[in-house]
């Protein structure tokens, strides 16, 4: 167990170097003069040149690079070329923010797309054709047309959620709510409908199952047998699938917090990335690779709990 | 190819979404003619304004026409959408077929590549790529066709990689053809149907892409787009709430037609490789096909009343086809298992055995269903009963030993909780009491570690162990009957012969009926004191065994007892037959 777990921390490790790595160079490769974008066009060719060796960019990129990995290491991300704020601190609050829609975003799609996929695969018939055209639908509007209609309806039409800002959980709990409830659902959508799919088909494969028909020779009740073996069983792809929907979450919040004007990563992004802001696109991009990498690591513990033959390999 | 095009053409969501997609791309091309108004020319005095006779569907937040600028708009988003598809095609179908053809170091380099590009949502990478690329959507489309090409890839890599040691492929590369030209013939033909379904997703997930990034006004502004379009109406929702609409519908019908016909084709496919799935069961048990001949029966000992455990009179077992028609596989078929004997029920694969144990236990497979008879134990007829009560009364009154002990056990369970859980159930023991008595039964049914064996998952344990657990759990209960299908055919000849003397000495320490389905009259022989001979669905002959054995005289009854070894070493008083299940592989139909 634990060399399974350093094994994955290790490949973890060498994915996010990579992707930062990448990063690095191709934003360095094509940036064109970045002194004189932040200085501005009235700025002296002087002062231009004195901000880009100011800055190191006049040094190696490989160079460059090492720096920023060493320092990364010890916990500094380097500080924004606009605003002069340290990375680390831009991002850290607002990270809080876009995992509390995405994890919530992932409870509510897990519970309501096991309801919808056990009910299709147990049920079938039209409830099964249903759920099917529902995943159809879910699968191909986009997050953002459902947020737009959600803040149409309940924020601006009834006035029960706000339509758009942020509460603090810590704060003010009710307020919180009333503020993540829209996007929550936006996002959910999508992913609801990809593993309510997964769900269903596995469901349907491991009801037909030898193991099933002994388990009901058995006299155990049809609902025992659907929740606690087909479901753990149906279980594991579900939770990949899930996981997936997971990395689709984290890029769906960037979209959904512009609409709801949610001061998240997304909003941190737009801003950094159309400025050109490297050091901070950088640190957004390394806490994006880091989330992933945990959330593949944290599925595979529990890959593991679900299937007995995934623990002992 | 020209079939599935055809038959596209006769589903009714394929035929809705692709008319609906043409008529997109149709005014896309015509969009300048369209097009009532310059799309951006700006109308300073009339912002916001609601359709109207001249500006049909109203004017924008700068003054611009909506109509003429959705009809634009659809020219860029078909142009990325184009644009996605071909890098991502080009790219992972060229490393797919490399990858899977050659194998090796494409391989090596395509997974890696997969697994870097899906380790961050497309999105992040996105807006990380436009901080360097500038406002442009075809470059930043550019992008997201390198990022979906995995997709492409995969589907490819997969369809060749399992093509490639075909034998017809082996075959052309003898006959000297060239790679390409393999490639082309052979391979290609095999992954187009499946490429064709992810393009039409791939599509619809690009129209949403960069109707997003525009959205989020990252596009070029000076380009209409349905993303800019829709921010601006977002902008104005409370003064003029129509303007998010059509935007709105623009992109979802779009992206809605696009899954819809990539559903459309998937399901044709499929059903093209031939009807869903067909059930084993079903395929096993042929339709009745004999003409009904009355039954032979044996002389048998006076009953003495009361002592019928079930009584199976006049069943009949059918599946529903798709044509709404019942397909017999099992018809009239009456039998008796009395208390503490054991009835053998001997037929070749497809005779019907199977199916008659299954609807004793209420457990047909589904679409199959008792047509017609009774099924009598202990004075209730079981084909009455409710759900409910037939539950009750499996594992408690009737249990069933299977025949493939490996795929019968829950793999995700230990041995132990599997065999708690009716027992908890049907006794209402104590967690402790319960577990106490699943060791006594592992030790009782021959395990030789049962502490071990109770906390080992399905997959720890040997294929003969399993099938002594499965039996452990089938008696946990105390039974009043036991059904035994095939209980020995899938284990090693050696273990055969010991789980049969086990399920012997159980049923007599236990005073069990015991239904045995067996394909092999060696078992009959070792374990029965009746036998019923199946054949295509109805019981031919039946009898005592000693009846049977000595003076067997069906025809189908003789050609089985043919197919036994003539050399095989006889045991006991039965003349003429192989002794136990050991040497009675013979008889596999």
């Amino acid at each position: 167990m634990p060399r399974f777990v350093l094994r994955r921390l290790a490949s973890g490790v060498v994915l996010i170097v990579v992707i930062t790595a990448a990063t690095f160079f191709l934003l360095h490769a094509s940036g064109g003069n970045i002194a004189r974008r932040i200085l501005g066009q009235e700025a002296t060719e002087d002062t231009v040149v004195q901000k880009t060796h100011e800055l190191g960019l006049d040094r190696p990129v490989l160079t460059q690079f090492r720096e920023w990995l060493s320092s990364a290491i010890h916990g500094d991300l380097g500080a924004s070329w606009f605003t002069s704020q340290p990375v680390s601190e831009a991002i850290s609050s607002r990270l809080q923010v876009t995992l509390e829609l995405v994890i919530g975003a992932t409870i509510v799609s897990g519970i309501v797309a096991v309801a919808l996929g056990v009910l299709a695969a147990t049920r079938r018939g039209w409830i099964d054709r249903f759920v099917q055209f529902l995943a159809v639908l879910g699968f191909a509007i986009p997050n953002f047309l459902v947020a737009l209609a959600l803040v149409t309806v309940f924020a601006i039409h009834f006035k029960i959620f706000k339509p758009t800002g942020y509460t603090g959980l810590e704060e003010d709990p009710a307020g919180w709510l009333s503020t993540v409830t829209l996007p929550i659902i936006a996002l959910s959508v999508g992913s609801i409908a990809g593993v309510a799919q997964q769900i269903r088909g596995s469901m349907i494969d491991a009801l037909d199952r030898d193991y099933v028909r002994t388990l009901r020779s058995r006299g155990l009740p049809e609902s025992r047998i659907v929740y606690k073996h087909v479901l753990r069983n149906a279980g594991g792809p579900g939770l990949a699938m899930l996981a997936v929907q997971f990395v689709g979450l984290l890029g769906g919040a960037v979209i959904i917090e512009q609409i709801f004007a949610i001061p998240g990563l997304g909003q941190v992004s737009v801003g950094a990335t159309s400025q050109g802001d490297v050091p901070l696109v950088m640190g957004l991009v390394l806490a994006t690779a880091i989330v992933v990498v945990t959330i593949n690591l944290v599925v595979d513990l529990l890959q593991g709990y679900l299937n007995p033959k995934v623990r002992l390999s | 190819m020209t079939s599935l095009r055809r038959r596209l053409l006769r589903n009714p969501t394929g035929i809705g979404s692709l008319v609906f997609l043409v008529v997109v791309v149709l005014s896309a091309v015509f969009a300048p003619l369209l097009a009532p108004h310059d799309p951006n020319t700006a109308n300073a005095y009339d912002t916001l304004s609601g359709p109207s006779g001249k500006y049909w569907l109203g004017n924008d937040g700068s003054g611009h026409d909506v109509l003429s600028r959705l009809l634009f708009a659809t020219r860029l988003s078909v142009t990325l959408t184009a644009e996605t598809l071909v890098i991502a095609a080009v790219l992972g179908i060229v490393l797919g077929l490399l990858a899977g053809y050659y194998g090796k170091i494409f391989e090596a380099v395509g997974t890696a590549a997969t697994s870097l590009l899906q380790a961050l949502p497309a999105i992040v990478v996105l807006l990380a790529a436009k901080s360097v690329l500038g406002p442009s959507d075809f470059a930043a489309m550019a992008v997201f066709g390198v990022l979906i090409a995995p997709a492409f890839y995969r589907v490819v890599y997969s369809a060749v990689s399992a093509v490639r040691g075909e034998l017809y492929v082996d075959a052309a590369r003898v006959s000297g053809l060239s790679d390409p030209r393999i490639i082309g013939r052979h391979v290609l033909t095999v992954v187009r149907a499946p490429a064709i379904v992810l393009a039409a997703n791939i599509a619809g997930i690009s129209v949403a892409i960069s109707a997003g990034l525009d959205f989020l006004g990252l596009g070029d502004p000076s380009i209409p787009s349905w993303g800019g379009m829709l921010n601006d109406g977002f902008t104005n929702i409370f003064t003029q709430p129509l303007l998010v609409l059509w935007p709105s519908l623009a992109i979802g019908l779009t992206c809605v037609a696009f899954a819809l016909l990539g559903n459309a084709l998937r399901d044709e496919l499929e059903r093209a490789d031939g009807a869903p799935k067909r059930r084993r069961r079903v395929k096993q048990a042929a339709t009745v096909a004999v003409a009904p001949a009355a039954v032979i029966a044996h002389d048998d000992a006076p009953e003495e009343p009361g002592t019928d455990l079930l009584v199976v009179q006049h069943l009949s077992v059918g599946y529903g086809t798709p044509d709404g028609s019942v397909k017999t596989v099992v018809e009239d078929v009456t039998l008796t298992v009395r208390r503490g004997e054991v009835h053998g029920l001997i037929g070749e694969s497809g005779s019907g055995k199977t199916q008659t144990a299954f609807s004793i236990l209420r457990l047909l497979p589904s679409g199959g269903r008792i047509v017609g008879g009774s099924i009598t134990f202990e004075g209730k007829d079981l084909a009455g009963l409710s759900a409910k009560e037939m539950t009750a009364l499996r594992g408690k009154k009737i249990a069933y030993v299977p025949q493939e002990p490996m795929s019968n056990l829950d793999p995700s369970f230990t041995v132990g909780s599997q065999l708690v859980e009716p027992m908890r159930i049907h006794l209402g023991l104590s967690k402790s009491d319960a577990k106490a008595r699943a060791l006594d039964l592992l030790a009782r049914v021959g395990i030789p570690n049962p502490g071990r064996t109770y906390a080992a998952y399905p997959h720890e344990v040997s294929g003969g162990m399993a099938q002594r657990v499965l039996i452990a759990g089938a008696i946990s209960c105390d039974p009043e009957l036991l059904i035994a299908d095939e209980p020995t055919t899938a284990l090693d000849v050696t273990v055969q012969a010991e789980v049969l003397d086990l399920l012997r000495d159980l049923q007599r320490e236990r005073r069990m009926g015991v239904l045995l389905v067996t394909h092999n009259f060696g078992v009959v022989a070792d374990l029965c004191d009746r036998v019923s001979v199946m054949q295509s669905g109805r019981i031919v002959e039946t009898g005592p065994v000693r009846a049977i054995f000595a003076e067997p005289r069906h025809e189908y009854t003789r050609s089985l007892f043919d197919a036994i070894l003539p050399d095989a070493e006889a045991r006991g008083a039965l003349p003429g037959v192989t002794s136990s299940g050991t040497l009675g592989e013979g008889v596999t139909a």
